[in-house]
């Protein structure tokens, strides 16, 4: 089976998102992946793609010109399966490329496909309440998948790179602008989230959430009323409305657990909750559970993982 | 400007998820329905704004059942002037696109736009599918739109950051949070919605690129282990030996 991975470059690095898809992709077939921009792209090979096409006139994921290149990239290896990650960009490529070619996408992939009964790939729906399984009715296919739900693997391979020159057609599209969220890891990657709910009471508390996530190396997420009140930024927004997240580690303070909050983050790994409510609804998500308050818990909890840091 | 908003219902986000038929059915039983909150509150709201600002009209599409009217007239209500309904089950999201695309594509609407998805699915395929189906530019994950003359300019969000963009009419775009308010329809909109034009049209023959065969619910989590908050050297130790998160 012959797969082709789309894999997204940003600031000359290929995206971290794109080596899970790369594993992903080789657990199906033989792995062509393809990129862009001023990137060394030869760190795919390390995650089982035996081949890169690699196209250094496109610098940025537009979604047409990405479009075209995919398409150009299916055309040249004959490709059965078409890998995205369901990330900023690859949402709208995939989709674009599944028109394009008049082949079927699932969207959302959470796991490998099933081949027993036509070609089956498990989903998640309901904001992660549910899974759907997807059947593809057509001969090429498209799988996006999750983000960290499938995680990279290092095989230690090589990849042969090939640089491609195909037209790409008009960026209808122009960038003016890249308003970067500064350092600090973005919160779709990230494998440990620190968040903050209405629980901690305003926005000169949240040094006790960002204090915690420095020292894990997570990122930080809110609930929708604070980013609504503006306490936080809307991309730290997680639930049914907001991002959905499914890192290793999830500590949530001082957020009750919603239904529609735990639709954007069920799917972490695992779950730590911390409240002064013995009765919030988030505990029986949880796998482990802190009844106390956020004010005291938290610094204590940076402490104990400073001394556990020091230590390994 | 004539702007085409697409407009999905999707059950409330309280409903209680499960499955009948053997797990092949969404059980509507005692499901309410509501517009989905980002065509809604983004999408629709933000195409309102750009109408009442700078002239033009906004109609919503929806590829549907009868079943689907009350979202629609919800939609009227908020504002929109009139709707169109292609009258049949939604089947896949290809499906749906292309029964769109093809309503559209010789009316000269000069933006479409959808929600970034829809909170059942979650498959934050169609706006992309008709853009390319309709060869338009496609801007998803808008957060802001703002339109001047033939050109607009948009501010979306991309890997790390937010892209600002500039772009042609005519376009399409996933709305996300952050372009409009929500609105709520008052007594006014809800009586005038009743009498605002919802035409029925049949749909075009299409055959879906996928099919669900069968839903399934995630494994019940096991119960909540509970800390001493004074003891947080226990909980680091559970994260690192039991769960191995840490
Ligand atoms: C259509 C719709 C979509 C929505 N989408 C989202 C979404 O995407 N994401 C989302 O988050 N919400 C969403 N909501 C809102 C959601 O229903 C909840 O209102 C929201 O998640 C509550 O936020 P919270 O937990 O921060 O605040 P609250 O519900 O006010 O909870 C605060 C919690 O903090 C605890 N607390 C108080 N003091 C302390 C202390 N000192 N230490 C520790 N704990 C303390 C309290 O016991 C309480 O449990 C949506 C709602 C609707 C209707």
């Amino acid at each position: 089976m012959s797969v082709l991975v789309f894999v997204e470059s940003k600031h000359g690095k290929v995206s971290k998102a794109g080596f899970q898809a790369v594993t992903y992709g080789s657990k199906i077939g033989e792995v062509t992946a393809v990129t862009f921009g001023d990137v060394d792209p030869s760190v795919l090979g390390e995650y089982g793609a035996k081949k890169v096409l690699l196209h250094k006139g496109l610098k940025e994921a537009n979604d047409q010109q990405s479009t075209r290149l995919v398409v150009e990239a299916v055309k040249e290896t004959g490709a059965d399966i078409i890998v995205f990650s369901k990330d900023q960009a690859g949402k709208a490529i995939a989709s674009r490329v599944s028109a394009a070619l008049e082949a079927g996408l699932a969207s959302g992939a959470i796991a490998l496909p099933v081949t027993d009964n036509g070609f089956v790939v498990k989903t998640n729906v309901f904001s992660g309440k549910a899974f759907a399984n997807v059947k593809i009715k057509t001969d090429k296919k498209i799988i996006s998948l999750i983000p960290n739900s499938f995680p990279a693997e290092k095989v230690g391979g090589t990849a042969e790179i090939v640089e491609v020159s195909y037209d790409l057609g008009e960026a209808g599209v122009k960038v003016l602008e890249l308003k970067t969220q500064g350092e600090g890891v973005p919160l779709p990657e990230a494998e440990i989230v620190v968040s903050g709910g209405r629980g901690l009471k305003g926005p000169e508390n949240w040094w006790m959430i960002e204090d915690l996530a420095k020292t894990l190396g997570a990122a930080t997420a809110c609930s929708r009323p604070v980013a609504d009140i503006g306490w936080r930024p809307h991309h730290e927004h997680v639930g049914q409305t907001g991002l959905a997240i499914r890192p290793n580690l999830y500590i949530a303070a001082g957020i009750s657990g919603a239904i529609q909050h735990l639709a954007g983050v069920n799917g972490s790994k695992t779950i730590v909750v911390i409240n002064t409510d013995p009765e919030a609804p988030f505990f029986k998500a949880a796998d482990y559970g802190v009844v106390g308050d956020a004010f005291e818990v938290l610094p204590k909890l940076n402490e104990a993982v400073k001394k556990f840091k020091a230590n390994q | 400007m004539k702007l085409l908003v697409c407009i999905s219902k999707a059950p409330d986000t309280t409903s209680k998820i499960a499955f009948t038929d053997n797990n092949t059915k969404f059980d509507e039983n005692g499901v309410q329905y509501i517009v989905n909150p980002y065509d809604e509150w983004y999408a629709l709201v933000r195409a309102l704004e750009l109408v009442e600002a700078k002239g033009g009209t906004v109609t919503t599409i929806t590829v549907g059942t009868s079943a689907d009217d009350a979202t629609i007239r919800k939609a009227l209500a908020i504002g929109a002037n009139d709707a169109v309904r292609i009258d049949t089950e939604a089947k896949d999201a290809y499906y749906v696109a292309k029964q769109i695309a093809e309503y559209a594509k010789d009316k000269g609407y000069d933006i479409v736009l959808t929600g970034k998805e829809t909170i059942n699915y979650n498959g934050a395929q169609i706006g992309g599918m008709i853009a390319e189906l309709l060869d338009m530019p496609y801007v998803s994950l808008a957060e802001k739109l703002d339109v001047d003359g033939d050109t607009a300019k948009l501010e979306r969000d991309v890997l790390g950051g937010t892209e600002v963009v500039e772009v042609k009419l005519p376009f399409a775009l996933s709305a996300a949070k952050g372009m409009a308010e929500q609105r709520i329809p008052n007594m006014r909109g809800i009586m005038a919605a009743r009498k605002k034009p919802l035409q029925v049209v049949p749909p075009v023959d299409v055959e879906p690129l996928t099919e669900v065969i069968s839903y399934e619910m995630p494994p019940a989590k096991s119960a909540c282990k509970y800390i001493d908050p004074d003891n947080m050297d226990e909980l680091v130790e559970l994260l690192h030996n039991e769960a191995k998160v840490i």
